[in-house]
């Protein structure tokens, strides 16, 4: 299974209280997780990624295993902890603000 | 026994204000959405339980939240907004084309011919409308398509199509208004749209009889006398008798005409409240004083409404989509402040009482009049 941590106000809005754990077919890459993700809480559609081009949203952030993984291709296979299920892929909203 | 349920969209939120029909004790529910920005609630007129609200934010974008008790409950709905085909380019502030790209919903509006149909008007500027509950969402393109769209330009708070009224007697007729732009209106349902701004005239543009580039804020009618429309424009408070073909200024008297949400009497098609605001560089009351303005005759001659209010040190502003009338038999008049004030008066404006002082930034009041 992958793990995924969610920011808050998105964890609201899936109506989730910690991590969830995904089953992924196939390469474990950002768009599969994403795809799974939006899949299993269809209220994520939009918030992370633009519906029409799949591209990230400008303040949204994906980091794990200490590395941020915002600016790799979406069909590369992410980290081996991550694929493994040791790690989670944290999905984070960019600090803003002062 | 009959009351009324004031919708409150906030900065960081939404906020549901009950109360009997006496409007002097409050319930207050919420927030809904904590920490989102919700730029409009809105009820159906045909099935008040059914409540949309726009909710959205920097990081995450847009969503549309329904609830099907009165906001005791909400679910998420629809929330993809494509522009039909290419979406083209408008005019960016130094003039240059510049893409439209989707930020946000500004105003939802249930139409009140199917409680299935409600419009969206959205920035960059574009009206779409579903007709499954907001589950999804078609852009009426003919409006961004009619042959200006590409000289819009935004005004300082984005390009936004901010206001949609509908003409209760003509299903097919509709007003919308876009900041930069000014007024449109399609009798076909929202296939094809003309420019409705004759008689405005707006400093710095120089042709006079510009069909477009008017930073109009906001437009209501009377329903029993549709072909009226009222205006508050960025300076100027104006009037059209045919439907929106021309426009003449029902200034008149007031201290300022400077300011952003405008009403009508539900009960009095000639009675208009206004809230003036010193000017585009100073976004607060005159001399830190908050006023309601009441026309009785259809504009010119104002009277200020300030019992209730305070008469010194206010420095909030009343946003366009913030103020709203009830329907009770002696009609309630509700504003917001970005002060996070909501205000009631239960007599027609003659005398204010705040129902919440602390809450976020307010950006949108509306009310239903329920049985």
């Amino acid at each position: 299974m992958i793990r995924v941590a969610l920011p808050a106000h998105l964890r609201v809005l899936a109506g989730v209280g910690g991590e969830v754990e995904l089953q992924v077919t196939g390469p474990v890459t950002q768009r599969a997780v994403l795809d799974a993700l939006e899949a299993r809480y269809p209220a994520l559609r939009g918030t992370l990624r633009d519906q029409r081009t799949g591209q990230r949203r400008a303040f949204v952030r994906f980091f794990g295993c200490e590395q941020d993984l915002s600016h790799e291709p979406p069909d590369a296979v992410l980290p081996g902890p991550i694929t493994a299920g040791a790690e989670p892929l944290r999905i984070v909203g960019a600090m803003a603000g002062g | 026994m009959s009351g009324v349920r004031v919708l409150v969209g906030t900065r960081k939120g939404a906020f549901v204000l009950t109360s009997d029909e006496g409007r002097t004790r409050w319930d207050v529910a919420g927030p809904h959405f904590a920490g989102w920005e919700i730029y409009h609630v809105k009820g159906s007129p045909l099935d008040p339980s059914r409540l949309f609200a726009s909710q959205s934010g920097g990081w995450f974008g847009q969503l549309i939240q329904r609830s099907d008790d009165g906001g005791a409950s909400w679910s998420p709905v629809g929330n993809e907004f494509s522009y039909d085909g290419e979406a083209g380019t408008h005019q960016w502030y130094d003039g240059t084309p510049h893409p439209w790209e989707f930020t946000r919903v500004w105003h939802l509006e249930p139409s009140v011919h199917d409680p299935d149909t409600v419009y969206a008007g959205v920035e960059d500027a574009a009206l779409f409308r579903s007709t499954d509950g907001a589950h999804s969402w078609q852009e009426l393109a003919g409006l961004r398509r009619h042959g200006s769209g590409p000289s819009w330009q935004p005004g300082a708070g984005g390009m936004c199509l901010h206001t949609i009224v509908q003409d209760p007697s003509t299903a097919d007729r509709l007003f919308v208004a876009i900041s930069a732009a000014g007024v449109f209106r399609t009798d076909d349902g929202g296939g094809s749209w003309r420019p409705m701004n004759r008689g405005l005239r707006s400093e710095g543009i120089p042709d006079p009889d510009a069909d477009v580039g008017h930073c109009v804020h906001r437009i209501a009618l009377h329903p029993a006398r549709p072909d009226v429309l009222f205006m508050q424009k960025h300076w100027d408070v104006m009037r059209s008798d045919d439907a929106g073909e021309s426009w003449h200024e029902i200034s008149g008297n007031l201290p300022t005409d400077f300011g952003f949400p405008i009403e009508v009497h539900p009960h009095d098609p000639d009675t208009v409240y206004v809230v003036p605001i010193t000017s585009d560089a100073h976004h607060f009351p005159p001399d830190g004083k908050l006023r309601v303005y009441r026309s009785r005759v259809g504009g010119l001659e104002w009277e200020p409404l300030t019992r209730g209010l305070p008469q010194q040190d206010c420095y909030v502003n009343v946003l366009r989509d913030a103020m709203a009338v009830d329907s009770l038999d002696r009609c309630g008049v509700y504003f917001g402040t970005t002060g996070g004030q909501v205000y009631v008066s239960a007599d027609e404006g003659d005398s204010w009482a705040p129902i919440v002082r602390d809450l976020p930034a307010v950006l949108s009041v509306e009310v239903q009049t329920l049985p």
